[in-house]
């Protein structure tokens, strides 16, 4: 490990000990009635992972995110591809991109619970409409921004389209590209979870709602713990990977 | 209007009557979505008789306080912590996995803390919308000249008076850029808390017409949201433009 990265880690560690005490504090403050303390949270959080009905809602919200952050990410990179490859297209869709991005989706839910019904397919659409558009707007850029040499070499040297894509545009596009992976794996996250807060009986979006509904604090505090760990830790590494992208590709 | 305008205008009317087309030839059943053109006539008649005026006041107003206050505490906080080093590497990684992070997994939380009002949601509006707004101001002074900074000191100008006269000014595309997504952002935040869980604004009186099957109300306000969200953003596109060009750039 580099000074560099040691004093990175360092950084993060004190930031985690304030928001800590910020959190104890916080419950001295509110009092047991609106909230638990730390310690509380991570010791019940372990509790319920002893149980095999958190697992099933767990392993339910799991695949709904995979399945929707796979069709995210597919459909994104082919749209952004698409529409970067070609200038004009991409300057007549991209504030349609934008303005889309900017509309608050959750309201689109009752559209894609009438559409697809109670269950499995509309929390996956859901998590995959929060997640397709910033993968397609940082991909179209980033086609867009491609050094035209690249292309001009490959004519040169006669790619076959497909090769074109594979060994040209993506590697070329990939630092950029990440970021927009990155900024849709958590909006991906964030819509299968509101998903399955409405139109759902099994999952952690769903335990999240039954829970405000009997006002069971301690739930509430472990599952946001839990999410907010997880969707910390991926994008910690994926952040990681970003950088070490961006550093090559300079 | 530009070539690019023009034809974005054509895309944008071509996929209204596509779905105009398929809900008449009966793709779409009438009862999962009517027709925009029924759409249009029903929102007109619901602005007309004016029963969700008080919805719409209450949601706009309850977004311009999200929004006020993240640019104020966000440009402030910004400006505050911009020369001190110690500070901003200790909350690098906090901005960095911030979105990562979903933020209606507090909502029941706020609820709790704050009771079913307003404040929860313009909490959570706060909340999505403060973030962007300080790591553009941030990065926005990161960019501004040194010289404009020496002639502040040759003026003798106090740290207020450099601040509103010099730096602030010169980092505007940035800030703006900041206050583009705020808008964005507190929407996106109060509306979807409204829908969540609320008793007032255009939120909850979407998620109430679809509890009660009422299509005539729930997709006109539907179209209301996005066409309210794609104004006021394209509103703030076009200042950007415009303070770009003023200054030379693009």
């Amino acid at each position: 490990m580099t000074m560099r990265s040691w004093s990175g880690t360092l950084n993060a560690l004190v930031l985690v000990g304030v928001l800590l005490i910020a959190w104890q504090a916080l419950f001295e403050v509110a009092g047991e009635h609106a909230m638990a303390p730390p310690v509380e949270t991570f010791r019940y959080l372990g509790q319920l992972l002893a149980t095999n009905a958190f697992w099933g809602h767990l392993m339910e919200t799991g695949q709904a995110f995979l399945a929707a952050l796979a069709l995210a990410v597919v459909l994104g990179l082919a749209i952004g591809f698409v529409l970067g490859l070609h200038r004009f297209s991409s300057e007549v869709a991209e504030p349609i991109l934008v303005a889309l991005y900017s509309v608050p989706k959750i309201t689109l839910y009752p559209i894609v619970l009438l559409a697809f019904g109670l269950g499995m397919p509309a929390k996956i659409a859901f998590g995959t409409i929060h997640g397709i558009v910033p993968v397609a707007i940082f991909t179209m850029s980033a086609v867009g921004n491609i050094k035209p040499v690249l292309l001009k070499t490959a004519r040169v040297l006669k790619l076959k389209p497909w090769k074109v894509v594979t060994s040209v545009l993506f590697p070329a596009a990939l630092p950029e590209i990440f970021t927009g992976l990155r900024v849709g794996f958590s909006l991906t996250l964030i819509g299968t979870l509101l998903g399955e807060m409405f139109g759902s009986q099994r999952g952690l979006g769903y335990l999240l709602m039954t829970a405000i509904g009997l006002q069971n604090i301690k739930v509430i505090m472990a599952v946001t713990l839990l999410v907010v760990l997880f969707a910390a830790a991926v994008s910690i590494l994926l952040i990681y990977i970003d950088r070490r992208l961006h550093r090559r590709a300079t | 209007m530009s070539r690019a305008a023009r034809y974005r205008l054509a895309v944008v009317a071509g996929a209204i009557l596509l779905l105009e087309l398929l809900c008449r030839i009966g793709v779409i059943d009438h009862l999962t979505m009517q027709p925009p053109s029924e759409m249009a006539r029903d929102l007109f008649r619901i602005l007309i008789s004016g029963s969700m005026n008080a919805a719409m006041l209450k949601t706009l107003t309850n977004v311009t306080i999200a929004f006020v206050t993240s640019v104020v505490v966000g440009v402030g906080f910004g400006v505050l912590i911009h020369g001190r080093r110690a500070i901003r590497q200790g909350l690098e990684p906090l901005f960095a996995t911030y979105y990562a992070i979903p933020v209606y997994a507090f909502y029941p939380l706020l609820i709790i803390l704050f009771g079913l009002g307003d404040v929860p949601q313009i909490m959570i509006g706060f909340m999505l919308a403060v973030v962007a707004v300080i790591v553009n101001t941030l990065s926005g002074l990161d960019r501004v000249s040194r010289v404009l900074m020496k002639t502040a000191r040759v003026y003798r100008l106090g740290p207020i008076a450099t601040a509103l006269k010099i730096t602030l000014p010169s980092a505007a595309p940035y800030l703006l850029t900041g206050v583009k997504l705020a808008v964005a952002y507190a929407f996106i935040g109060v509306i979807g808390a409204e829908f969540i869980m609320s008793q007032t604004g255009l939120g909850y009186e979407i998620s109430f017409a679809y509890n009660n099957f009422d299509n005539a109300i729930m997709y006109p306000l539907i179209v209301l949201i996005i066409v309210i969200s794609t104004a006021v953003n394209m509103t703030f596109s076009h200042w950007e433009k415009v303070l770009m060009q003023r200054r030379g750039q693009r």
